[in-house]
């Protein structure tokens, strides 16, 4: 307390009225100020995404229909009112799903063994490399398969599961580190609660730690697909292009979402010589938006899909 | 149930760090003991050892004996696990499974372990332990219904009743009402006498009215200063070492002159 000692209570009762009553008005202006930025922070943010949103529906719902999810691209040439995008969704679904089923296993072993046993050495080492292959290049992830394959079964191997293999190179250090971080937020207090009833550690991790934090672990395998289905540079390398239906991950080249749009729109025109024939001149771009749509209709029912789980599996507090 | 627990010349240490120095004690089964003693001083460390809890930690390792009837649970051969469900636990703050329901977290020391139980059994196990720990009347009617959404001091007696749900010879209890009101307190208390019947008990508590009211026997521990090892100083049966103390530091304490 800083008063002065020879204040009377009253005085002092006063002296603290008028401080109480007292406005501030520099704060309030700086309080206005930063509320203006932060608002204008989230619209400049808000901008490019509706943007986008905005130009893939304008340009790609022309051609987003049934028939158009529903074939593929064999015989399609020229100008011709046809081809669709259906091998490339079930390239996209498979070698994603490849790269899931290889990488969730290895990302969340290696996450538990990091939080639950890890603190030498090796686990140093571990969180160090795991770092380092979060920055690599996803062409280089591409051209890592390509190598791999290239040695075991010759050059010029093209096959679907090499490019799950290229993706799971980029989604493993995502799985581990969002899984690390979920089972860091597990409370200690779980784990000694399931040791004191006598249940192994083994158990004890399978049935309370992971239990406990599945519904984060979703998340982070969720934005982890989402940080690859759209990856287009090793796919081209690694699967290749083909305009027919191949629903074989380890025979043959597929065609994925991302690559056949970098596919169409670099086709460009179609020159319309014949007038006797439909032709529509942009018809490559048209495929191109609309499968660029597709891509991001699927990424969002991922999203809500991991938005299910996540919400099924939570821990609640009233039943 | 109830067994005895000898404990000889027992050493704690955190990697090289000395904890508590030199324990030797005997917990008299179907009776209540409580431990006693400022912050820091290693009663809940001592407490863990008593079940191999404290292993849990990295680091941690013990030198001398904690024999259950004979036993010497350190022994070579004697599995963690084993003690612990012989020895059961409840700690200081309230920790049921969140993602169980009220029936599961009683269950989870059986289900936790994939031992089959017939869905009868299970409920017969689920009633007897929360009549058990004074819960069943509370809960019966919404046994479906998440355990943590349940009051502190019901949470409490549900890890009461997940720990008595194993059928342990012996409980620990680290601080267990130091998160609870009054009314949750005298609940648990009062639970604490009429388990005695059945368990040996050990209770570590900061409230010494609390050990007054509950313990048979007391053991109050001591650390001579930071970086000390903790040590038992005195125990004895509770009435006289709280009216007849025979060292200086333990009647100080009691009497509230430190600590």
């Amino acid at each position: 307390m800083t008063t002065t000692p020879d204040l009377t209570a009253e005085q002092r009762t006063d002296a603290v009225r008028t401080a109480l009553a007292q406005a501030d008005p520099g704060r309030h202006r700086k309080d206005r100020v930063m509320t203006v930025i932060i608002y204008g922070a989230f619209v400049l943010a808000m901008i490019p995404l509706v943007s986008l949103i905005w130009t893939v529906l304008a340009n790609g719902l022309e051609r987003f229909d049934w028939y158009f999810l529903t074939v593929s691209m064999r015989g399609v040439f020229g100008g011709m009112d046809a081809g669709g995008i259906y091998h490339a969704i079930i390239g996209t679904v498979e070698i994603t799903l490849g790269a899931t089923l290889i990488s969730v296993p290895i990302g969340i072993l290696t996450a538990i063994y990091l939080v639950e046993y890890g603190g030498g050495m090796l686990a140093k080492w571990v969180t160090f490399f795991v770092d380092v292959m979060t920055g690599i290049p996803s062409i280089v992830a591409g051209l890592f398969a390509l190598s791999l394959f290239a040695f075991f079964f010759g050059p010029g191997i093209r096959l679907g599961i090499m490019g799950s293999v290229a993706l799971a190179v980029l989604m493993i250090p995502v799985v581990v580190r969002s899984t690390e971080e979920m089972l860091k937020l597990v409370p200690n207090e779980l784990r000694e609660a399931s040791y004191a009833l006598g249940v192994p550690k083994w158990l004890t991790i399978v049935k309370v730690v992971l239990r406990t934090s599945v519904a984060g672990i979703v998340t982070g395998v969720m934005l982890a697909i989402a940080r690859v289905i759209g990856e287009t540079a090793p796919l081209l390398l690694t699967v290749g292009v083909i305009d027919s239906i191949n629903y074989n991950l380890f025979e043959g080249r597929m065609m994925t979402l991302p690559v056949y749009v970098y596919r169409q729109y670099s086709q460009g025109y179609v020159p319309c010589n014949d007038p006797s024939a439909v032709c529509i001149e942009d018809i490559n771009f048209q495929r191109a938006w609309a499968a660029a749509l597709a891509l991001i209709l699927i990424v969002m029912i991922l999203n809500l899909l991991a938005r299910l789980i996540s919400r099924y599996f939570a821990p609640k507090l009233r039943g | 149930m109830a067994q005895r627990i000898d404990v000889k010349d027992l050493d704690i240490y955190y990697g090289d760090f000395l904890a508590v120095e030199g324990v030797t004690m005997t917990i008299e089964p179907r009776s209540v003991t409580a431990f006693i003693g400022p912050s820091g001083c290693g009663k809940s460390t001592f407490l863990r050892t008593l079940n191999r809890m404290h292993e849990v930690i990295p680091g941690t390792r013990v030198e001398g004996s904690v024999e259950m009837e004979g036993v010497d649970l350190y022994g070579p051969g004697v599995d963690p696990v084993a003690v612990r469900r012989q020895i059961g636990m409840v700690f200081q703050r309230p920790n049921p499974f969140p993602t169980m329901s009220i029936e599961e977290n009683v269950l989870a020391g059986v289900k936790l372990v994939n031992k089959r139980i017939s869905k009868s059994d299970a409920a017969d196990l689920v009633e007897s332990s929360l009549r058990g720990s004074n819960l069943w009347e509370e809960v019966k009617d919404r046994l479906d219904k998440p355990g943590a959404g349940l009051s502190g001091g019901q949470q409490q007696r549900l890890c009461i009743a997940r720990a008595i749900a194993i059928k342990p010879q012996v409980l620990l209890m680290d601080e267990p009402c130091s998160a609870l009101d009054p009314i949750s307190t005298l609940a648990i208390e009062d639970l604490i006498a009429e388990l005695k019947q059945d368990y040996t008990i050990v209770i570590v508590t900061h409230n010494m009215q609390q050990a007054a009211r509950v313990s048979d026997r007391t053991a109050f521990f001591n650390i001579a200063g930071t970086g000390k090892p903790g040590k038992l100083i005195e125990m004895d049966d509770t009435s006289t070492m709280f009216s007849s103390p025979t060292e200086k530091a333990t009647e100080d304490y009691i009497s509230g002159r430190f600590g």
